[in-house]
């Protein structure tokens, strides 16, 4: 009981980081994954942006009908709405809600995916070969969420801020004019930043654990349905850690 | 020349392989035949280092494959092609893309002459026009051709089948056994069968070796083989719908 309990979660962390060793001392031989590359940058990014963009606008359009109807006094200049919606979306919703959409989209694709070549041994099968099976589906993945999430995260901002200045103005709560006044009084250019290097950790988090989870998988079709919910699970368990731990360290 | 030498291995408390030593001679065509779940597959994974011997050693080509790092492991392993015994076919590929990746990967050939030898490579096993087809839209025995010719694609020194003719109908399986033995004719390259079809073993095979009980329990030529003594050899033999002496013998080459 306590071995299982303590070792486990020991054991699999010391094999989390092994693997991500592993991977990246594969980084030398990076010629051969470039094209693995590509093809994730495009499922892992590209093709992410129609969601990514959907929940930034609702969650922009939501947070300002509501920063809207909480700030509802003569008193308070309307304004005030643009420098409360955009930098919550900058630094903590665009980041946040990319991140946990993509931890069922992205997380579960991966683990599934390399979960299934697992039990059906094409990794065994790339090995034999003589590939190198972690440098060669490992690699490209984790390197495409890291190098896409940001570029997910500026969508969901941007399309964030963009939904709350639409319903902002033709809601009749305020101008965009008024809603961009307000944004820039108190904007700081380190909003942004954080909100990047966000997306970089919640990227890194949910693409390697997502592998972690998909290469390692035992056990069959079975396996692979535990290591999918897993994936997807831990990666949000995780991503609210780092998210705490993100902004007590930085901010 | 692979040798494998006192080679134990068990997964959790079930011990699959106990003192297993064999040596696979250059050139020669070895078929390993036993019960299903005897670990037939399991020895062969051994020899490519997919698995590791708890115990014990595996040399190929004068190397202990367990001894080395991981870089040299993968160099030693391009002199292998596996065919696997559920295929492991790339589903992320179709059927051409399949037998193409080790050219692609491994061999300098333009685009041109890889096409040129995948078309080869499938007429051999005798698919023709499936090479757009995804694995999932294949069937069993067209999946394991599939897998065959991308195992010889390379043409390697040494090739491992793990069951290439189960699940094939007669006529096929012996267009895959004669594909197995002209390429075991070809100079430089080691063959290792691992078959329930004694058909299989009698027509291409030089030696064959019996596992049973977690370990070799018989091994000696084709010739041998009718002669064996060994009560439960001949029981599995027998068992396989082939009597000794009888016609199939015949086709011992
Ligand atoms: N990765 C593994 N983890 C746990 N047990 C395994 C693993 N691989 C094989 N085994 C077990 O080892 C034993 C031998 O398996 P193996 O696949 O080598 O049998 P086989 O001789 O190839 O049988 P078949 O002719 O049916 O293919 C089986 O009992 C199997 O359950
Ligand atoms: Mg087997």
């Amino acid at each position: 009981m306590l071995e299982r309990h303590i070792l486990g979660p020991i054991e699999a962390l010391g094999q989390y980081v092994l693997l991500l060793s592993k991977a990246f001392r594969s980084l030398g031989e990076f010629g051969i994954y470039q094209k693995n590359l590509f093809q994730q940058m495009v499922r892992i990014g590209i093709d992410s942006i129609p969601i990514v963009a959907l929940a930034g606008l609702f969650s922009g359009a939501v947070l300002t009908v509501q920063t809207a109807y909480q700030l509802e006094s003569p008193f308070i200049p309307q304004s005030i709405i643009g420098s409360i919606v955009v930098p919550s979306m900058v630094l903590e919703l665009g980041a946040v809600v990319t991140g946990f959409i993509l931890a069922g989209r992205v997380g579960a694709r991966i683990a599934a995916e390399l979960g299934t070549m697992r039990v059906t041994e094409q990794i065994d099968a790339l090995e034999a070969m003589g590939l190198n099976s972690i440098g060669y589906l490992i690699v490209p993945r984790v390197m495409a969420g890291i190098l896409m999430f940001p570029v997910l995260y500026i969508t969901a901002t941007g399309v964030g801020i963009g939904g709350g200045v639409g319903v902002a103005h033709y809601g009749g709560f305020l101008s965009a004019g008024e809603f961009v006044a307000g944004a820039r009084q108190f904007f700081s250019p380190f909003d942004p930043i954080f909100g990047l290097i966000k997306s970089f950790v919640f990227g890194f988090i949910i693409t390697s654990v997502a592998c972690y989870k998909g290469y390692y998988t035992g056990g069959g079709a079975e396996g692979v349905g535990r290591s999918t919910t897993e994936a997807a699970v831990l990666s949000c368990v995780y991503i609210l850690f780092a998210n705490l731990a993100l902004a007590v360290l930085i901010l | 020349m692979i040798e494998v030498r006192n080679v134990y291995k068990s997964f959790g408390s079930l011990s699959v392989l106990e003192d297993v030593s064999l040596t696979v001679q250059d050139e020669e065509t070895l078929a390993i035949i036993g019960k299903s779940g005897s670990g037939k597959s399991v020895l062969m994974k051994h020899l490519m280092g997919l698995i590791k011997p708890d115990k014990g050693e595996v040399i190929v080509d004068g190397t202990d494959i367990n001894a080395v790092s991981y870089q040299e492991l993968r160099d030693l392993r391009q002199r292998f092609g596996m065919l696997f015994q559920g295929g492991a076919l790339f589903d992320s590929m179709n059927v051409f893309d399949n037998v193409a990746f080790p050219l692609r990967t491994f061999s300098p050939l333009p685009e041109d002459e890889v096409r040129a030898r995948v078309r080869e490579n499938l007429a051999e096993v005798q698919l023709e026009g499936v090479e757009d087809k995804a694995p999932s839209e294949l069937s069993g025995g067209m999946k394991k051709r599939v897998a065959l010719a991308r195992a010889v694609a390379l043409k390697p020194q040494y090739i491992i089948y793990d069951e290439p003719t189960s699940g094939l109908d007669p006529e096929t399986s012996n267009t895959i056994n004669e594909l197995i033995r002209s390429l075991s004719e070809q100079s430089n390259i080691t063959s290792i069968v691992v078959t329930h079809d004694m058909h299989s073993v009698l027509s291409i095979a030089d030696r064959a070796a019996f596992i049973h009980d977690q370990r070799i329990r018989w091994l000696g030529t084709i010739d041998e083989l009718h002669t064996a003594e060994d009560p439960v050899l001949n029981g599995f033999v027998r068992a396989s719908e082939y009597q000794i002496g009888k016609p199939a013998a015949a086709t011992n080459k």
